[in-house]
């Protein structure tokens, strides 16, 4: 900051690693949110494992695969949308972020779909069909739809800051010279990719 | 040297991230297909380390970890220090339950 030569005066009062440092503190926390959750799964798992595989056999495998690859793609726009802005691309940065929260709805459509396909089949916290089945499916059903729910409710939130960061595009607040904010929005995406990499084979591939 | 307060430097290139991008989407293939077969107690070991993988690949590539300062990883690293602690703790203690 103090050697302050160069005329642009842009720079100054910005601190763009102290933002992306705060914006992993952030992380860390929604880490030991997901991480106590996936700490209560794993010790039912321990406990319950043959129910836990038997119930596993209800979720649709393929469905689970094509939403995680849904989801890397979408991963994969958010960080091309970076480079495409320190490039000087605006309107190619602007597509791909609209790219991005386009595959976060179908990824979210597809979950609707899947959830409602459960419901249809009377598997629902606290239907008389699920109560009906062994207490380790019952959680194995339970943890299935607060883990992917309260992702789900992680992708909704992305969905909207990325379009936050579209309009700041597009309004030239995110330029080739300041774009930590859509930096921070990508590690937040992310984040969101990773916890669904887990969550994944943790449910759908244990048959 | 000038010191300038500028974003920091990324490859500034599209390849990489699409070769990695393949690279994920290949490693779920795999880890799809890996549990169709029959290995066992492994299954979840095979998974898991797969995941892992997966993660670090976003985590060092997508996520910038590559280009940044070594405070960052080392952030990192502790934080998942701690999950792990985490998990120890409680296995230790459910085992002599």
């Amino acid at each position: 900051m103090s050697s302050t030569t160069h005329t642009t005066t842009a720079h100054v009062h910005r601190d763009d690693v102290g933002s992306r440092m705060g914006m992993w503190l952030f992380l860390f926390t929604e880490l030991l949110l997901f991480g106590g959750m996936f700490l209560l799964y794993s010790v039912y798992r321990f406990q319950y494992a043959d129910a836990f595989h038997l119930a596993a056999k209800e979720l649709n495998t393929i469905m689970g695969a094509f939403n995680t690859a849904v989801l890397l793609t979408s991963s994969l726009t958010m960080a091309l949308a970076i480079v495409a802005i320190q490039r000087d691309q605006k309107d190619l940065s602007i597509l791909l972020q609209m790219i991005t929260i386009f595959l976060a709805l179908f990824f979210l459509v597809n979950k609707y779909f899947e959830w409602t396909a459960k419901f249809h089949h009377g598997i629902y916290p606290g239907s008389e069909e699920l109560l009906l089945k062994s207490s380790g499916e019952i959680l194995f059903f339970g943890l299935y739809y607060v883990m992917t729910g309260l992702h789900g409710i992680h992708v909704i939130v992305g969905m909207f800051l990325i379009a936050v960061m579209t309009r700041m595009t597009r309004k030239g607040i995110i330029t080739k010279d300041s774009y930590v904010r859509l930096e921070n929005a990508g590690l937040y995406w992310h984040l969101v990719d990773i916890i669904w990499i887990f969550l994944f084979p943790l449910f759908y591939l244990i048959t | 040297m000038q010191i300038h307060d500028k974003p920091h430097e990324h490859s500034h290139s599209y390849g990489a991230y699409i070769l990695v991008w393949l690279a994920l989407m290949a490693l779920t293939a795999i880890t799809v297909a890996v549990a169709g077969m029959d290995i066992g107690r492994f299954t979840v070991a095979t998974a898991l380390i797969i995941a892992s993988f997966k993660a670090y690949l976003v985590l060092s590539v997508f996520m910038h970890l590559r280009s940044e300062t070594k405070t960052f990883v080392v952030f990192v690293i502790v934080a998942l220090l701690f999950l792990g602690i985490s998990f120890v703790l409680l296995f230790s203690d459910y085992s002599f339950q």
